[in-house]
């Protein structure tokens, strides 16, 4: 009876707060559009300006029986960067220093014959505007993307030198200057060497100098062979095997659903919670309501459930937004409603703590707000990021606040992600516990 | 019977001794005044008798069937709430049986009727400490206590507010009540409860403590009889 009668006075109260509760509506809204729109389109390129001085005509080059077309190369670039075409370097000049492209990348006319003489390291020129962070930008989109560029050509020009080490071995045609020249090759030029020792009398001296000469051969015919595989693996030297372990791998963008509902629940369930009660403080009636008409269990209760379940269905409708951008699994609704109640409840925990301690609604924001922001800058440091004993201490602080374990619950919810649910329910329930204790305490 | 009974009251708040074995009767239409210098634990002797504050030691009797109504000094009401929705709110939260009744009963009473569905944050100081008062008799109470209750009010504001409570005492309510003003205390007072550092140093009428002086003027004998006694 008394709950249900406090519940209406401050569902009453919020409703008269017009910005709180515009607050509380257009908030979810907002960073349910945001965030969908920003996992939904892909992220912007920079603008670079782009001068291609190789003539049209020799865009292709012969290297050996393979053709290299230089414009696949550039197709490369151009998924890092967005291109802005220029006709000379003194327009991609003047286009990096007004600002119009953040930098300008050259590709000089002297680069197919560089890559056709296999002597000479072919480049490109990437000029920048000064700015740090522009330059660490395409800096990394154009040196990622010439890095898989690298590896194509490398690819194609084991093959050229595959072709050589073979015509070596076997013999074959050679093709060279318009002319065709029959290669004999080191396994032919052995046998001819064998069949003319064995014409020769067994005391003849010339039979040790050729047995030296195909002796040699044989040794060459050996070790080429190897230098294939070498070449091959100096093509591509180390190749990535993927395994994931403690289960299944949660995509980053079904991850940063998790994080942006847990950030709004923690937000609106501490905000509320801390404010609720320190507003029965502001206004003198918590006297009133402790001379025996609400106990003080009832009244921490009170609060905290109704912050909960604020939080929990503002989280449902973020959910629900993001939903229409990120494919999310419906059959799993079930569970997301306990994980966010029991996130919500933890947080309201920890709100009630706050506002059984400060005096009015100001400080209790401020104090809600001092206190969040930091867990959740600290449960999302990644291991590894930071040295083991900081990381030890992080892990330390993020299980005695809610935001870590919250997170959790809604992304295994959500995701089906490890830990499971009910290790994050279990530890959410032990926080529930210990901040109701301490907000019981304070309200002594 | 008396409506209420405090026998050898005392709080401690750690070493600190707040209120040491105050015992007094109070009767039905009886006012009290319980006055002190500052600190001398005034508000916590109402607190206690409001169940606000556990009492360390001693002992509350109440008269059977009917409560206790308390006034804080400072309005304790839910200023986003109409005075309506303040007065039904809290007595369902006392338990009245018909919680509707008993708010409109309370509007006639206190002349707030024609206010009854504005906010209290958009009322006079007056009248806020009307709807804080009217709380405190919501659950028409045997006993009304109220800590400085006319602080805040100017001259005529205090004359209706002390209007409608003798009103209640007319009808069989007994009041206590904290105050500074020694003129308020023997105006409306019947008894006099004197404290000094949490200590009960006289019980009974002002015409009995300015006798004890041999002062007629009561504000003067109540600052000579503390001076005795070292205050």
């Amino acid at each position: 009876m008394a709950l249900r009668a406090l519940i209406g006075k401050d569902l009453r109260i919020l409703r008269r707060s017009p910005v709180l509760v515009a607050l509380l509506v257009v908030y979810p809204v907002a960073i349910a559009v945001l965030i969908g729109l920003a996992l939904s389109s892909s992220p912007a390129l920079p603008r670079v300006a782009f001068l291609n001085e190789i003539p049209p005509s020799q865009a292709t080059i012969k290297l050996g029986s393979e053709t290299i077309n230089t414009t696949r190369y550039e197709r490369e670039l151009f998924q890092a960067i967005q291109p802005v075409a220029v006709t000379s370097e003194a327009q991609a000049l003047a286009d990096v220093r007004d600002g119009s492209t953040i930098a300008a990348l050259i590709i000089p006319p002297q680069l197919p014959e560089q890559l056709a003489s296999a002597a000479q390291t072919a480049y490109v020129r990437v000029i920048y505007n000064g700015n740090a962070l522009n330059q660490s930008l395409v800096e990394t989109a154009i040196e990622s993307k010439l890095a898989q560029a690298n590896a194509l050509l490398a690819s194609q020009l084991s093959r050229v030198a595959d072709s050589y080490i073979d015509l070596l071995l076997t013999g074959g045609s050679l093709h060279f200057l318009g002319s065709t020249y029959d290669v004999l090759g080191l396994v032919r030029a052995r046998s001819e060497l064998a069949a003319i020792a064995a014409t020769l009398p067994p005391s003849s001296p010339l039979r040790s100098r050729i047995a030296k000469v195909e002796n040699f051969a044989q040794i060459a015919v050996s070790h080429l062979g190897g230098s294939k595989r070498v070449i091959g693996a100096v093509a591509a030297p180390i190749a990535v095997h993927q395994r994931v372990l403690n289960g299944r791998r949660t995509p980053l963008d079904s991850y940063a659903v998790a994080v942006a509902v847990a950030v709004s629940l923690m937000f609106v369930c501490i905000l509320l919670a801390s404010g609720l009660l320190a507003l029965e403080r502001e206004e003198n009636t918590l006297e009133r309501l402790r001379r025996g008409l609400v106990g003080p269990g009832a009244l921490l209760c009170e609060k905290a459930l109704l912050a909960a379940l604020l939080g929990a269905a503002v989280a449902f409708a973020m959910l629900a937004g993001i939903s229409l951008f990120v494919p999310v699994t419906w059959s799993r609704v079930a569970l997301w409603l306990v994980a966010v109640l029991a996130g919500g409840l933890a947080f309201a925990a920890l709100g009630v703590a706050i506002g059984a301690l400060v005096r009015d609604v100001r400080a209790a924001s401020l104090l809600a707000l001092l206190v969040s922001l930091p867990l959740v800058f600290l449960a999302l440091v990644p291991s590894g990021a930071v040295s083991t004993s900081l990381f030890e201490a992080i892990r330390v602080i993020s299980a005695i606040f809610p935001f870590k374990p919250a997170l959790e619950a809604i992304d295994a919810a959500v995701n089906s992600s490890q830990p499971s649910l009910g290790i994050a329910l279990a530890h959410l329930a032990a926080l529930i516990a210990a901040f109701g204790g301490v907000a019981r305490l304070a309200l002594r | 019977m008396a409506n209420l009974e405090a026998r050898a009251l005392s709080k401690r708040f750690g070493e600190r001794v707040a209120v040491r074995d105050v015992s007094f009767e109070l009767d039905a239409g009886e006012v009290l005044a319980i006055i002190g210098p500052n600190g001398a634990g005034k508000t916590t002797l109402l607190s206690m008798l409001a169940g606000g504050l556990e009492p360390s030691s001693g002992s509350l009797e109440l008269a059977p069937g009917r409560g206790i109504g308390w006034v804080p000094q400072q309005t304790a009401v839910y200023s986003k709430l109409s005075v309506l929705e303040n007065l039904r709110l809290f007595a369902r939260l006392e338990r009245v049986a018909d919680a509707d009744a008993a708010a409109n009963r309370m509007l006639e009473q206190t002349g707030l009727a024609d206010r009854a569905n504005d906010e209290v944050g958009s009322l006079s100081g007056g009248n806020r400490q009307r709807v804080n008062i009217a709380i405190g008799l919501v659950s028409d109470p045997a006993v009304l206590l109220l800590d400085e209750p006319t602080s805040a009010l100017d001259p005529r504001q205090r004359a209706r507010l002390w209007e409608f409570i003798g009103a209640r005492v007319g009808s069989g309510t007994s009041v206590a009540f904290t105050t500074h003003d020694i003129a308020e205390a023997e105006r409306y007072a019947g008894q006099l409860l004197v404290l000094a550092d949490g200590e009960m140093l006289f019980a009974g009428s002002p015409a009995e403590l300015g006798a004890a002086e041999h002062e007629t003027d009561l504000e003067r004998a109540f600052v000579a009889f503390l001076a005795e006694r070292g205050h």
